[in-house]
């Protein structure tokens, strides 16, 4: 099917991708905390490496390199090597760390650990059930149970994340969804906050004195004796706590409002600095882009509906549709076989090249965004899981665009999955993460400027 | 009541250094069962006698405001921070002498802090890099506190504590290193130098309900 083998090396590559992965968990990662488990980064850096390695097996394949041969040992190296990290290694390690943070269990942590881990494999195999991932004539310990699971997971991700980013891309970039924010609306928001923040201080202060008072009374009370005396310590002691517990509940109150100003005022000021921003070139050529992407997401989410309602399944890929097209319909005569290598090859790089780097954008987001010095290892590790899977889906689905000469080696290496039920699935959660994402937005759209009127 | 002055310190580092727990310590004499993350800015109050049993003793409410986040948050989340470092009095540096990187991010932290101080020596910084020549005219005192000390192992302790003098010189502050909150007794010697009169705070040995 293809030209020539030429020798490719296929190693150092590898070696590439797990420094990569090594660079990017320790400069945009963890650049605020300190590596002190070494072991997370190492497995960080594996699994970046082998989910690379694959789309790296994918180009091989479209170019030709190696032998026939010796690329479908390296696609059943790599798989069961992928396997064993994202079933065995990354989640037990998810389990070790989630047990070392809770002090009862600290003690006897790898068996913990392992409790853990069975309960994830429990469930991770009653995935199977509710989905017609597999033919019937599939033993019951074959690598097809693992990597149909494993696809599930990642398809869901995949069509969840994609879903929301062919919604939120457009609203990000466009303007024309940017509240009107004025210097003025933000400094009253400031003023007020520092305001409650003053009226907490006033609150607190009253506590402490009233506190320090009780004290004090409380030894002079030791020295009162008689009938009366107790009378007297014991009523004013209760109206003293009655009052600080009535004190008490306004600072709570007003703590709880000095949270939302803040978040409000944050609010206020990241729609100011895109303000600023959309008035400069970059700004302006990113809403343009907006108004491209809106038209490609109403597009996707409309053949998304079609595929489900219709029942579709896409046939040829767009590289050999597109070459026919031009053929039949514009009557224009090329080297199919030369053209249809490299166009596959560029589309397929140009698929392998954004799925990364948004994946990692999206990765770094999430995790500067709820990780603490605590969870931060169990965090990184439950990126590292959902990046495994997202790659090994990404080969799965990639399949579809892929001429039927390149299709092959997926199909053979991942065995005879019902790859037309990722795709319906992936529509399906497409369309619903999608139509969600619309709401939600709208939702809180609407909700902003009403929000801060009430305030 | 005697009319007591406003003292304003604020409580700056990475989180899960033990701000609030600290904040928690001074203020309540207990320590704080369940910290958790703090969103925007809590503050905590603490009546302290200055030159107790001296005629000229007075007593101020120390503010301690502990401001929430990192070094690395959005240039939002910093613009709206940047509200409480108005009229300072003294800042407390908080760093996990566990974790190397909250001790470096101290130098981010304080030049956040001193850059918002209307100071009348007017501190100049040079895009964000840190120059000591600020910080031994600054005059709003520092303190730098190390935390989570008992959790190092004995054979590092005397690297660390050399690698916080460093530290503390830099910043021409005072520096104290502090031990799992839940020890029985715990005192702590405050100095605030340049702060108008030369003022030294003692606390008493905190006692635990």
């Amino acid at each position: 099917s293809s030209s020539s083998s030429i020798y490719f090396p296929f190693y150092p590559w590898q070696v590439l991708f797990f420094g990569f992965g090594w660079l990017f968990f320790m400069r945009q990662l963890f650049k605020d905390y300190e590596v002190r488990q070494y072991v997370v980064q190492v497995v960080f850096s594996v699994t970046f490496a082998f989910s690379c390695t694959m789309f790296e097996l994918i180009i091989f394949e479209i170019l030709g390199a190696l032998s026939s041969s010796s690329r479908y040992f390296h696609w059943k190296l790599n798989l069961y090597v992928i396997l064993l990290v994202l079933i065995f290694v990354v989640p037990f390690y998810i389990g070790y760390f989630v047990v070392s943070n809770i002090r009862l269990l600290q003690r006897q942590r790898l068996l913990f650990a392992c409790m853990v881990w069975f309960t994830f494999m429990y469930f991770f195999w009653k995935l199977g059930d509710p989905f017609p991932i597999l033919s019937p004539k599939h033993g019951i310990l074959s690598i097809e149970q693992l990597i149909s699971r494993v696809g599930v997971i990642g398809v869901t991700l995949m069509a969840l994340l994609s879903g929301f980013g062919a919604v939120n891309c457009p609203y990000t970039y466009m303007s024309y969804f940017l509240r009107n924010v004025t210097d003025s609306d933000i400094l009253a928001l400031e003023r007020r906050l520092l305001q409650t923040m003053d009226m907490i201080v006033s609150k607190k202060k009253r506590i402490a004195m009233t506190r320090r008072q009780m004290y004090q009374r409380g030894e002079d009370q030791n020295k009162q004796t008689g009938f009366w005396g107790m009378i007297k310590s014991v009523t004013s002691t209760q109206t003293g706590s009655e009052n600080l517990s009535l004190i008490q509940q306004e600072v709570d109150a007003l703590e709880e409002l000095s949270r939302q100003l803040f978040l409000e005022t944050v609010d206020l000021q990241a729609t100011k600095e895109r303000i600023e921003y959309s008035k400069t070139f970059q700004g302006k050529y990113f809403n343009f882009l907006g108004y491209f992407f809106s038209i490609y997401c109403v597009w996707k989410i409309f053949m998304a509906t079609i595929n489900i309602v219709f029942d579709r399944v896409g046939k040829t890929d767009p590289v050999t549709r597109g070459i026919e097209i031009t053929v039949n319909y514009l009557g224009i005569q090329f080297d199919v076989k030369f053209w249809s290598q490299h166009i596959s090859f560029i589309l397929v790089g140009i698929i392998i090249v954004t799925s990364i780097r948004g994946l990692l954008i999206t990765l770094t987001k999430f995790f500067c965004a709820i990780s603490s010095s605590k969870s931060s290892n169990v965090i990184v590790l439950v990126l590292a899981q959902i990046m495994g899977m997202y790659f090994v889906s990404s080969v799965l689905l990639m399949r579809m665009s892929m001429p039927l000469e390149y299709r092959s080696i997926v199909t053979e290496v991942l065995g005879e999955l019902q790859f037309n039920f990722y795709h319906r699935w992936f529509d399906v959660i497409f369309l619903v993460s999608a139509l969600s994402s619309i709401l939600f937005l709208y939702l809180a759209h609407k909700q902003a400027p009403e929000k801060h009127m009430a305030l | 009541m005697a009319s007591l002055d406003r003292v304003k310190v604020l409580v700056l580092g990475d989180s899960g250094v033990g701000k609030s727990s600290l904040v928690h310590l001074l203020c309540q004499n207990q320590v704080l069962g369940n910290p958790s993350w703090t969103v925007g800015c809590s503050v905590d109050v603490r009546v302290q006698d200055y030159k107790e049993g001296t005629p000229e003793e007075k007593t101020y409410y120390i503010e301690l405001w502990d401001v929430g986040g990192s070094v690395g948050s959005a240039s939002s989340v910093k613009s709206t921070r940047a509200v409480f470092y108005n009229s300072v009095n003294g800042i407390i540096l908080v760093h996990d002498l566990t974790n190397k990187k909250s001790s470096q991010n101290l130098y981010r932290w304080s030049l956040e802090a001193l850059n918002k101080d209307s100071s009348p020596t007017g501190v100049i910084v040079s895009n964000g890099d840190y120059d000591r020549e600020q910080f031994a005219e600054n005059p709003v005192p520092l303190l730098l506190i190390g935390t989570k000390f008992d959790q190092i192992p004995e054979n590092k302790r005397n690297e660390v504590l050399t690698r916080t003098a460093f530290l503390s010189e830099d910043f021409n502050a005072e520096e104290i290193n502090l031990c799992n909150f839940n020890t029985t007794f715990l005192s702590l010697s405050l100095q605030m130098t340049g702060f108008t009169d030369r003022k030294r705070f003692n606390f008493k040995s905190l006692h635990y309900d």
